[in-house]
């Protein structure tokens, strides 16, 4: 599993392999200037000798360490190229790598079959293409390099150090590890902690949550002063648990620093002792090299406490990259290139013999059959979960039925693109979905309609009015919630009557919009349909009672059809379902 | 800010300790260069080893007494931090609770959640990294200047040089990418919202084969996104070699310069060793500077989100000179017109009638034809621009604003039902209500076998009353209201999702109750048997008076009335 990621994450990055050895050869640059620096800096000090003249005056020859001085601007142009250029292509390869995967995680959500998004929260398929994708970047690539250069830069300085003096190289190497231990004994303490304020954190922010999304409620029963002692306490409970938290990780810092003061002085300590032991001898450990001895037990430590960081996040992105790659490569919904469009349709529906279910335990839909012709009005009614959403899956092929055939005008729907399928049906959801951006652009979704034709559906879908009373009329962006639900509901259906396609699907369309509106959205309806299919989830009298056909369905069955007055007649299911939904105004009447 | 300043106020004590222990534990790190400087210069030089493990007993004591400096001002750092952030949490809990309906709408819902959770957060993390590191880097970096000062004058000169440019340095290039940043963040938006809306979405995009036209936009996000983050990206990419290179510059200058003071006999070379190690401190500060500088940044912009909301002012309790509740008329309005904050047209245009005491009035009406807006205005959950609505023959602004919620009961279109038990949510409508008063008011609202169902009147509700049915729901929230007693119950659309039956039942139970009440309702069914129906259209009065006289004389009441089937009667 890891290593197919890391296999994956190797195919995604090959494309940038010379950015990569670009990335590699800057790293490489800037860590041996970075290393080097410290030693000629040292050497120049060295150099920082004088002899005394006859006349007791100090004499120094500043010239001698000119050499020096070009050979450290050198190390600090080759660490300034390499960190700038490492930095940059580093970002080049991330981001684009980010972009990339995004691309094609999101492409998938046009071509994921249904179930896959039905199945699933939104939050947490937008979780994977947004935070994990995000995290996937920065964690995988950006720390990648720092471990690159962490690791190289560990090596480099143990390696000059060794060549320098390896006894005092030595100390370095065995006491720095405390300071890796410290940082670890404490993470493992505070873990506990942690937890505890994410638990207080959690109880606050859900209280916080409903109170305030119930706030109105909350002011109109003058409760405010009731909710802030809740409120209050909670609050004291995650300030002590965050004290603590924080307190105790905030402490890794300063003991780090502790310990490294330690090796610090370790390496004074011998460095000064070898430094009068070699006086005279062929190669003696100057005050210069423990200059540069002590700036590198500095430089050493410090990615040590870096890299047990990107490790973490190292394995927090390959997690992430993990469950990216398992949405990118989700099986798709079969491709239909290749089989004919959908034309010149009438309008004739045939189910025959259909069954369909979401899971093999429950069935649903059994053997139905039901034909819809050309023009009619079919009214779908029955409780809730009879499968009447499902019908509606199956004719515009969010789904496919397990059983049996749709037919269109004799032409099974599975035979023929899907794209040409929907594009003659027209549908208006129980859940009105709207676009953030202006109402030209939500009404013309699906047609290249003309500025009149636009205004035209909107004043058949009684959505004209209100639209003009917009601080921009028909260029006002929508919000998220600057609608009332029934005028989404009216945008809604103003954008099919401007499809104008040969069949209708409405899920409860209507039952967010009070009556008389949606006594003159039918008409207009009405008038729209002459010659079209239409389905509709019943919710309403008048829906049933204008129905060419009534569809009664029951545990996925239709156990009943026919007329309202047919239907009326025979006292069944429909009787009694009607009685209990629709009838309210007769028994209201008392 | 000043709310920042505020909150931090109670921590003030904690506020300036902490910088100071920093600053005793930065004098801890900034003697070492010069202990290192005399053992090179007294004790190699004079080969005395006693000096030299003198001189290491020094520098690990100065390394203990400077962690125990660091611990103490971390924990103060903490305890500032999060009493702040605690206080801050309060004092917006508190505002948000004070606010009016008006500016509850303008805010949402989404953005006080963010305010409270993440915006807080940001701040707390903010506090507590200025309090530990920002004040620390400064106090070190001139600190490393002044001991350098005391080393050498014309070394320490080159300090004087090297830190104004390094400042400018750091704070040009945060200037330049604090806007770009801003700017990744506004397209991070882009592709988050193509992402949400095309989840949500899938269906009707599908319905309309638009997926291809999506996947363009979200093309062109993404690379806008991309192209955003390269930009960011490059201008910090400069932070680090600008300072490495700065301060290694000061170095060979150092050197040099050190190299003549040592010739004119002003220095030794240990010295020179302490100068060096003084500008490495500087440049090791200034990195993590630059690493933490984005967290403040953001707390900044978090601050400033917090402290627009605790700017708004709270909901006035009067807003006239209090006036007496007399009279017969239980509540009028008197030419009332009202227009949301920001909405082109009037939602209410020149409303006037009244209501005695006791009388039941149905408010029937189409989507968005002002109905809610006019019971709204009764417990002045908004105010009216023109006109008056009174109360009691009192003008609403003149009532305070507890005394008139207590007086008017509304049972909003939506119920909401929140954790805890039935108990605790009825006890809303009145804290001293007893176990007689639940009952009877459970009674009424047709709520007795949702009680019954959840195991008495202490059965669990759970959050946002999920473990309920929208008709449980519609139920209990009305019983909320009744335990209440109030003297105006409204009714908003509130009956919706129970059936006619029940919906009958409530009806007739509520004519029983000494108040008057409002019914709300998009079904003529519901009000036709009103004292009085006030038939709205498009904000407008469009019909008033019984279910006979509007028949009668209201062309749009008829027409509502025969289009629910009415006439089946």
């Amino acid at each position: 599993m890891k290593r197919s990621t890391l296999a994956k994450i190797l195919k995604r990055l090959k494309p940038y392999t010379p950015w990569l050895l670009l990335t590699v050869v800057a790293a490489i640059l800037s860590v041996a200037g970075q290393i080097l620096a410290p030693y000629f800096i040292g050497k120049a000090i060295d150099g920082l000798v004088y002899t005394v003249d006859g006349a007791g005056k100090r004499v120094m020859d500043l010239h001698a360490l000119s050499r020096e001085f070009i050979v450290i601007a050198v190390c600090i142009a080759a660490t300034v190229i390499g960190q700038f250029v490492l930095s940059l292509s580093n970002n080049r390869v991330a981001y684009h790598v980010l972009a990339s995967v995004r691309r094609d995680a999101f492409a998938k959500i046009g071509t994921l079959p249904l179930r896959y998004i039905d199945d699933r929260a939104y939050g947490d398929v937008s979780s994977v293409i947004l935070a994990d994708a995000e995290q996937f970047a920065d964690g995988l690539l950006l720390g990648f390099t720092q471990l690159f250069t962490g690791l190289a830069m560990i090596l480099g300085v143990l390696a000059v150090m060794f060549v320098m003096r390896w006894e005092v190289a030595l100390v370095v190497l065995l006491v720095t590890p405390l300071s890796l231990l410290a940082a670890r004994f404490i993470a493992s303490r505070t873990y506990k902690m942690f937890k505890a304020q994410a638990d207080a954190r959690a109880e606050q922010t859900a209280f916080a949550d409903e109170m305030i999304a119930g706030l109105k409620v909350v002011k109109a029963y003058t409760r405010e002063d009731e909710n802030g002692e809740i409120f209050g306490e909670l609050n004291e409970k995650l300030r002590k648990k965050s004290l603590s938290a924080i307190f105790f990780s905030s402490t890794t810092n300063p003991v780090t620093r502790f310990v490294n003061s330690v090796v610090y002085a370790l390496v004074a300590l011998v460095g000064a002792m070898l430094a009068i032991a070699t006086v005279g001898s062929a190669a003696p450990f100057t005050a210069g090299n423990l200059t540069a001895f002590l700036s590198y037990s500095n430089q050493y430590t410090k990615p040590f406490n870096e890299i047990s960081e990107v490790i973490a996040e190292f394995q927090n992105a390959l997690a992430c990259a993990a469950r990216l790659f398992a949405l990118i490569e989700e099986p798709e919904e079969p491709s239909d290139e290749g089989l004919p469009s959908l034309e010149n349709v009438k309008g004739n529906v045939k189910a025959e013999g259909i069954s369909f279910s979401y899971s093999p335990e429950h069935p649903l839909i059994e053997n139905m059959d039901f034909t819809a012709e050309t023009g009619k009005r079919i009214a779908i009614v029955g409780p809730t979960g009879c499968g009447k959403t499902t019908l509606i899956n199956l004719l515009m092929r969010f789904y496919d039925v397990k059983g049996g055939a749709i037919y269109v005008d004799g032409t099974d729907i599975r035979t023929v693109t899907r794209r040409s399928l929907r594009e003659n049906f027209g549908m208006v959801l129980q859940e009105t979905w709207l676009q953030t951006a202006t109402v030209r652009e939500n009404l013309c979704m699906g047609s290249d309609c003309t500025e009149q034709e636009m205004i035209n559906a909107a004043i058949a879908a009684h959505a004209h009015g209100f639209i003009l009373r917009l601080p921009k009329g028909y260029d006002t962006v929508l919000g998220e919630d600057g609608l009332s639900e029934g005028q989404k509901q009216l945008l809604c259906i103003a954008r099919v009557m401007l499809c104008r396609p040969p069949m209708l699907i409405l899920d409860e369309a209507t039952s967010n919009i009070d009556t008389r509106t949606e006594k003159s959205v039918q008409d207009a309806f009405a008038k729209l349909m002459e010659g079209r299919t239409s389905f509709v989830v019943a919710h309403r009298l008048s829906t049933v009672k204008n129905a060419d056909l009534i569809l009664v369905m029951k545990a996925g069955e239709i156990v009943e059809r026919g007329t309202h007055a047919e239907l009326m007649q025979r006292r069944g299911f429909y009787y009694e379902l009607y009685s209990a939904q629709f009838a309210g105004d007769l028994r209201g009447t008392e | 800010m000043k709310y920042l300043r505020k909150s931090l106020n109670a921590y003030k004590k904690e506020a300036i300790l902490s910088p100071l222990f920093k600053l005793f534990e930065a004098c801890m790190e900034l003697v070492v260069p010069l202990v290192v400087a005399h053992i090179v210069d007294v004790g190699i030089a004079q080969a005395d080893r006693g000096y030299i493990v003198h001189g290491i007993l020094v520098l690990v004591a100065f390394g203990a007494a400077g962690l125990l400096f660091a611990l103490t001002a971390q924990y103060f750092a903490a305890k500032a931090a999060v009493g702040t952030s605690a206080e801050l949490r309060r004092e917006l809990f508190t505002k948000l609770q004070a606010l009016s309906y008006e500016d509850i709408d303008l805010i949402g819902t989404p953005q006080m959640i963010t305010l409270m959770t993440s915006d807080i957060n940001q701040v707390q993390a903010g506090v507590n990294h200025t309090l530990r590191l920002l004040l620390r880097s400064p106090i070190i970096v001139f600190g490393a200047a002044v001991m350098a000062f005391t080393v050498d004058v014309y070394a320490g000169l080159v300090f004087v040089a090297l830190i104004p440019v390094l400042t400018a340095a750091i704070v040009t290039v945060m200037a330049v990418c604090t806007p770009l940043y801003r700017k990744v963040q506004e397209k991070l938006d882009g592709v988050n919202l193509s992402v949400r809306e095309n989840l949500q979405g899938v269906r009707v995009i599908r319905a309309f084969c638009r997926e291809k036209e999506e996947l363009a936009v979200f093309n062109g996000r993404n690379a806008d996104l991309r192209a955003a983050q390269k930009r960011a990206g490059r201008i910090s990419a400069v932070t680090n070699p600008i300072t490495f290179c700065l301060v290694n510059l000061a170095v060979i200058l150092l050197v040099y310069v050190g190299g003549i003071r040592i010739s004119v006999g002003a220095l030794e070379q240990g010295d020179v060793i302490a100068l060096y190690f003084y500008i490495t401190i500087i440049l090791t500060e200034l990195v993590k500077l630059a690493n933490f500088i984005y967290i403040v940044v953001k707390a900044v912009s978090s601050m400033r989100r917090i402290g627009k909301v605790l700017d708004l002012s709270d909901e006035p309790s009067l807003f006239l000179p209090p006036e007496r509740e007399e009279g017969e008329t239980a509540v009028s309005f008197e030419n009332v017109t009202f227009t949301y904050r920001g909405g082109g047209a009037p939602a209410l245009c020149d409303i006037a009638f009244s209501v005695k005491r006791g009388e039941t009035v149905g408010i029937l009406g189409g989507t968005g034809s002002g109905k809610s807006t006019l019971v709204n205005l009764i417990p002045r959950f908004y105010r009216t621009g023109v006109g008056k609505v009174r109360v009691n023959g009192a003008d609403v602004d003149a009532i305070p604003k507890d005394t008139l919620r207590n007086e008017v009961a509304v049972v909003p279109q939506k119920s909401l039902i929140f954790r805890g038990t039935i108990r605790s949510n009825l006890l809303w409508g009145n804290d001293g209500a007893t176990e007689e008063d639940l009952l009877a008011a459970v009674g009424i609202a047709q709520a007795a076998d949702v009680v019954e169902a959840k195991g008495g009147l202490d059965g669990e509700i759970a959050q946002e009353g999920k473990n309920l049915s929208g008709g449980q729901r519609q139920r209990l929230s009305i019983a909320r209201a009744l335990v209440r007693k109030p003297k105006i119950l409204i009714l908003d659309d509130s009956a919706s999702a129970l059936d006619y039956a029940t919906d009958l039942k409530l009806r007739t139970a509520l004519k029983g109750l000494d108040c008057t009440t409002f019914i709300v309702s998009q079904r003529t069914v519901s009000v036709r048997h009103a004292d009085k129906i006030v038939v709205l259209e498009e904000g407008r009065i469009a019909g008033l008076g019984t279910h006979e006289e509007l028949l009668k004389n209201c062309g749009l009441y008829r027409e509502i009335d025969a289009s629910q089937g009415g006439d089946e009667a």
